[in-house]
């Protein structure tokens, strides 16, 4: 009978906290769109009164504009140059032999785990050298170094799912190494080469510490503008831009996991 | 053994020899196709840092050197920026756990349904600019922000409190930020755990209480234990949140690296800084390798 009650206890406190936990994550994540609609000329929450000001505001503003395109670009170009590289390098990791497959992997997971400002600076004094630094091309090629890790690791777990006797049937039965890849294993790994390549989208869309570094001029990226920004005040157009982000990661992550339900592929 | 019968045999263990390095080749050529990735990450991430770090053996004379290293030891400055850095990621760990353990062992008591939807308040934050997040903070713990008026039309306080811009703020900011990034590995680890162990030992006699922490806490270690090394890895880095939550009142090691660089141009300190940091991260990584084993993160 004790027992009984005290395991109500812990059962409700559990709950609580949990419940608490996930309000902690989600509303300070949320609460920029409301107020990305305030009419009032600084920032409040709640919001008094619901205007589009600060949307136009972004809209109007040639500089934020710029901004943003540049960050579309080098994000789409980011995504483009690392999904099929990164893929490709999963591949040829997936069947090599264990220890050449062992040590690469600690390799290319490097760029996650070592310190981003370390590879600001690194690519920073780099591009000085090489007269990258404010140019796309610079941007990008950053980008893709630090997107690479996350194609790899997607599409090898897709890969690991993936039953590699049906490649072999197909060669065995004439078709080319290259055709064989093409047309029996990249469709069952499709899922995971996409997800890997909207994650590429969004490291490089995301991306700050670099990009406050190597970006600049003409080619400064949103992230560099708002961080330079929030760095004096709080301007309420970073409001508006914000809930673009999220818009944009958010409807990414749903388009994703949609695309994965339909196919059925696990994972 | 006729002679046709030896031919067959030698022919097949020809046969075998060719496929063999055969495949040898055809192994040697998969990792030529990895090779465009490998080479890109070397020459744009390893290279670079290297090059970085002989920088910092060199003195503003240009010999050799451990100048910069004794400076950055002897500094009342940078020890401060050390112990700060520590303080910061300690806490942050500290609190992720505090905060995401409770919340992963409820998850996985919910049916999968509920805890695959609830898993959504989780990945939106993961998958949301840590910018936005951080703006979302500033705005939240200003001095009239929410938090402080909320608090104030409730009688807890007179005054407003000093939320952001200081040490607290950093570290609200910096706990939202990584708590996800301890929450994914231990979630994942709590859910592959067999709770029929945890039923069969109240069946033979355990309370709940005891039968959790004797048999479902030490399974779940793994994941805590990844969670943890992820957590504290990343903050002992983290640039962002501390640099605009922090408001220039609170110094960690990759603002100190930044400002060192940006405003004084001193690329021999930067960069002995630089190393310092990442030997802590290399040293955090290779603990990580040998308790949970770095390839696991390619296994999910």
């Amino acid at each position: 009978m004790d027992q009984v009650g005290q395991r109500k206890i812990d059962g409700l406190w559990l709950i609580v906290v949990g419940i608490a936990v996930l309000f902690f994550l989600i509303l300070p994540t949320l609460i920029v769109i409301p107020m990305s609609f305030s009419g009032a000329s600084f920032l409040e929450f709640p919001p008094t009164s619901f205007s589009f000001r600060w949307y136009t505001a972004y809209f109007m503003s040639s500089e934020w504009m710029n901004a943003t395109k540049t960050s579309l670009i080098a994000a789409a170009l980011t995504t483009a140059i690392a999904t099929p590289l990164g893929s490709l390098c999963a591949y040829g990791l997936h069947c090599s032999t264990p220890r050449i497959r062992s040590s690469a992997q600690i390799l290319v997971i490097m760029p996650i785990v070592v310190p981003v400002i370390l590879i600001a600076v690194g690519v920073f004094s780099l591009y000085a050298k090489l007269g990258l630094n404010y140019t796309l091309t610079g941007i990008v090629i950053a980008h893709t170094a630090l997107a690479l890790p996350f194609v790899i690791v997607t599409v090898m777990s897709g890969l690991q799912n993936y039953d590699f006797d049906q490649e072999l049937a197909a060669r065995s039965l004439g078709a080319s190494r290259a055709y064989a890849l093409w047309t029996v294993t990249v469709p069952q790994v499709k899922f995971s080469i996409q997800t890997g390549a909207f994650l590429a989208f969004i490291t490089s869309l995301d991306e700050v510490v670099i990009s406050m570094l190597v970006s600049g001029g003409e080619n400064a990226t949103i992230t560099r503008r708002m961080f330079n920004s929030l760095r004096d005040q709080l301007d309420p157009t970073i409001a508006a831009i914000s809930t673009c982000l999220i818009v944009v990661s958010v409807g990414m992550l749903v388009g994703v996991q949609l695309i994965g339900r339909r196919k059925g592929e696990p994972k | 053994m006729s002679a046709a019968e030896a031919d067959g045999t030698g022919q097949t263990l020809q046969n075998a020899s060719t496929l063999k390095s055969e495949e040898r080749r055809e192994r040697m050529t998969f990792f030529g196709l990895s090779l465009p990735a490998v080479l890109g990450i070397l020459i744009v991430v390893f290279l670079p840092i290297f090059w970085l770090s002989s920088l910092s053996f060199y003195n503003a004379a240009g010999e050799l050197s451990m100048e910069n290293y004794e400076r950055i030891f002897n500094s009342a400055l940078y020890r401060r920026t050390f112990v700060v850095t520590f303080q910061i990621s300690i806490s942050v760990t500290l609190i992720c756990v505090l905060l995401g353990y409770p919340l992963c062992y409820w998850l996985t008591k919910l049916p999968d349904r509920t805890s695959a939807i609830l898993m959504v308040f989780v990945l939106v934050p993961f998958w949301t600019s840590v910018l936005v997040r951080t703006y979302a903070w500033l705005v939240l713990l200003q001095r009239k922000g929410i938090i402080n008026s909320s608090l104030m039309s409730m009688g807890i306080i007179d005054e407003p409190l000093q939320l952001a811009h200081n040490l607290t703020g950093s570290i609200i900011g910096m706990v939202h930020i990584m708590l996800p990034f301890l929450i994914l590995p231990l979630y994942a680890t709590m859910r592959s755990v067999d709770t029929d162990l945890v039923r069969a030992a109240v069946g033979l006699g355990s309370s709940p209480r005891g039968a959790f922490w004797r048999v479902f806490f030490p399974m779940s270690l793994p994941g805590l234990f990844a969670g943890i090394v992820l957590v504290f890895i990343l903050s002992l880095g983290f640039f962002v949140t501390p640099a605009l939550l922090g408001g220039g009142r609170v110094q960690m090691l990759a603002q100190r690296i930044e400002s060192t660089i940006t405003v004084y141009s001193n690329w021999g300190a930067a960069s002995a800084l630089g190393v310092v940091l990442l030997l802590l991260a290399l040293a955090v990584i290779w603990l990580m390798n040998r308790v949970f084993g770095l390839d696991k993160l390619f296994m999910r």
